[in-house]
């Protein structure tokens, strides 16, 4: 997606927060544009939450300035805050209602939504079987998807998840995933979404920034960033003496290789694998697994030791 | 704001905590009254026996007012506790819960989540107290019937019938400007800490040493004792002395409207600055 700096809808201006004589999140510039979906990916601790909570005014910043939709989070909070919705760290529910009528207590801080939309989201995130139920008897699960739910009440424009993947079995990770891809896609949202689990975001986010100790690491365009990323392959052969020497051969088209947990880590590009491959299968090496890597794993990894900026 | 003061009522009446009080109401009022009825008249012919040489009295004097007075008089240490176990949660349960971060993201300012919040603690005081005069005024009405209203507190006085029913009315409006003023201190209590039980513990403390340093004669508190906010706590009171010291009641009235005040600013200074980080 192309960006324009007028499109612009989340801007934070050297914004930081202090507790005591620690700093949580330092000097911290993000731009989010209209229809991204940003992931914002650090490690635990990092001051992801610390800043999606000032960003929703649930913290106050020691310094600098969020802008939302061009509105001051700090003189204009009501304006700012209008077309977003969000979940922040797990989600919590008044435990002893039920899940509608947690929904209708949100709805009434927007001036009061309408039993459809209610019905709408429940059944968008899958608990429309489960309305009336109170929230006490749901899984951690079913709180996720009920807190996606609450996000999206007002139909606002920038929803804001952090970590929704958390806690979930892979089933329930991979239907957050696609209910945030069909939020972008079909509904033409912009997401914000944390994780510390960068595989999760390398498979939705179009835009990410890496923050690591309070601090940006790098910010940018995920295929770019993607890019700037090793690649290597992860192959599991046998014979390995035979394998390896094999590959040692190979010094035009592997630039490096890695004995690592019974495989061999190979630096080469992704389109001499089929070469590569056949050459191994001929000379009697049995290839047990081939899997070519280009992780933002990686990256995110090289990226907390050197900080540069891509965009 | 009708909306938001709605849905907050519904989230204190739809909690099974808000009907502790009620439920020790319902036990403790009929468990009295009962007792009374079963017991009452030898009790107080034994107290009026000291004042039978001088005085003649007629009529039913161990009535439903007898009781309900007597009810009200000895409630009032019992009825701050139960009433901080609903204000003290109003603020320090939505950090327990998690839900602060549910409620404080909307595009509603804090200074109006915090106004819905303590209107809702103020309505549910003075239901509770209301429920607790309808209760032992009827129940005891019922069981015992009508009469002058005989009040015992040094010396003895007879307030005729016809006078007893304003006078409750008005003594159990004060009582409720009473019962705001310990809501709002565990209110403000309850807007620093993430348990309910930090708010309910420091408003009993709070009342237990007030009333020990009001009830001791001892001169060097003198000074104290005026500030405290428990020399008025039992204002209403007054409204069964004859005749009715007013001047007294509305220094009362403005000395706990002042503790009010004092709570409820503070609380909301304490509510809009606060980090969310529950």
């Amino acid at each position: 997606m192309e960006s324009n700096v007028n499109d612009i809808i989340l801007q934070t201006k050297g914004l930081g927060k202090r507790f005591g004589k620690r700093w949580a999140v330092k000097n911290l510039d993000l731009d989010v544009f209209r229809g991204d979906v940003f992931g914002f990916l650090g490690p635990n601790g990092a001051g992801k939450s610390t800043t999606l909570r000032m960003i929703l005014s649930l913290i106050k910043p020691t310094i600098g300035e969020t802008l939302i939709f061009g509105h001051s989070l700090r003189s204009h909070r009501s304006e700012a805050l209008r077309q977003v919705g969000g979940i922040v760290e797990k989600p919590d529910f008044y435990l002893y209602l039920s899940a509608f009528k947690n929904l209708e207590i949100v709805g009434s801080y927007f001036g009061g939504v309408h039993r459809n939309r209610i019905q709408e989201l429940l059944s968008l995130v899958g608990l429309s079987d489960r309305a009336k139920d109170r929230v006490k008897t749901f899984s951690h699960g079913m709180k996720q998807r009920l807190g996606i739910a609450q996000a999206l009440l007002s139909d606002p424009e920038l929803v804001i998840l952090d970590e929704p993947t958390n806690g979930l079995d892979p089933q329930g990770m991979k239907e957050v995933r696609d209910l945030i891809l069909h939020l972008s896609r079909d509904r033409k949202k912009t997401v914000i979404i944390s994780s510390h689990l960068l595989s999760e975001i390398e498979l939705v986010a179009n835009r990410m920034v890496i923050i690591n100790k309070g601090e940006k690491v790098v910010q940018g365009d995920v295929n770019t960033l993607l890019e700037k990323g090793e690649k290597y392959v992860i192959l599991h052969a046998e014979p390995k003496k035979k394998a390896l020497s094999l590959l040692k051969r190979q010094k035009k088209v592997i630039q490096a290789i890695i004995e690592q947990n019974e495989c061999f880590h190979v630096k080469m590009d992704f389109e001499e694998i089929p070469r590569l491959t056949k050459h191994l299968v001929q000379a009697g090496v049995q290839i047990h697994a081939i899997v070519p890597r280009r992780s933002l794993e990686d990256l995110f990894l090289s990226m907390t030791e050197n900080a540069n900026e891509v965009r | 704001m009708f909306r938001l003061i709605y849905y907050e009522l519904l989230k204190i009446f739809l909690k099974k905590r808000t009907y502790i009080g009620f439920g020790i109401i319902l036990v403790i009022v009929p468990l009295i009254e009962i007792a009374m009825k079963l017991e009452g008249e030898l009790v107080i012919s034994r107290i009026l026996k000291g004042f039978s040489k001088d005085f003649l009295f007629f009529g039913n004097l161990f009535n439903g007012w007898f009781v309900a007075q007597q009810i009200m008089n000895s409630l009032w240490i019992h009825i701050p506790l139960l009433i901080s176990f609903v204000a003290g949660d109003q603020l320090a349960g939505e950090a327990t819960g998690g839900t602060y971060r549910l409620i404080l993201i909307r595009p509603v300012s804090r200074t109006r989540i915090f106004i819905v919040k303590y209107i809702s603690i103020v309505f549910y005081t003075v239901v509770f107290v209301l429920f607790l005069a309808g209760l032992s005024i009827g129940l005891a009405l019922i069981l015992l019937g009508r009469g002058d209203l005989l009040i015992i507190m040094r010396g003895i006085l007879v307030i005729p019938e016809a006078d007893v029913a304003w006078r409750f009315l008005i003594a159990y409006l004060l009582a409720s400007w009473s019962m705001i003023m310990i809501a709002s201190i565990s209110f403000f209590f309850s807007s620093f800490v993430e348990n309910a039980i930090g708010p309910i513990v420091a408003t009993m403390g709070l009342l237990i040493i007030s009333l020990v340093i009001t009830v001791m004669p001892i001169e060097m508190f003198a000074l104290v004792k005026k500030i405290l906010f428990t020399q008025h706590l039992n204002v209403w009171q007054k409204l069964f002395q004859d005749p009715v010291p007013w001047n007294e009641i509305k220094l009362g009235v403005t000395h706990l409207g002042i503790w009010t005040s004092v709570a409820v600013v503070s609380a909301w200074w304490v509510f809009v600055k606060k980090d969310i980080l529950s």
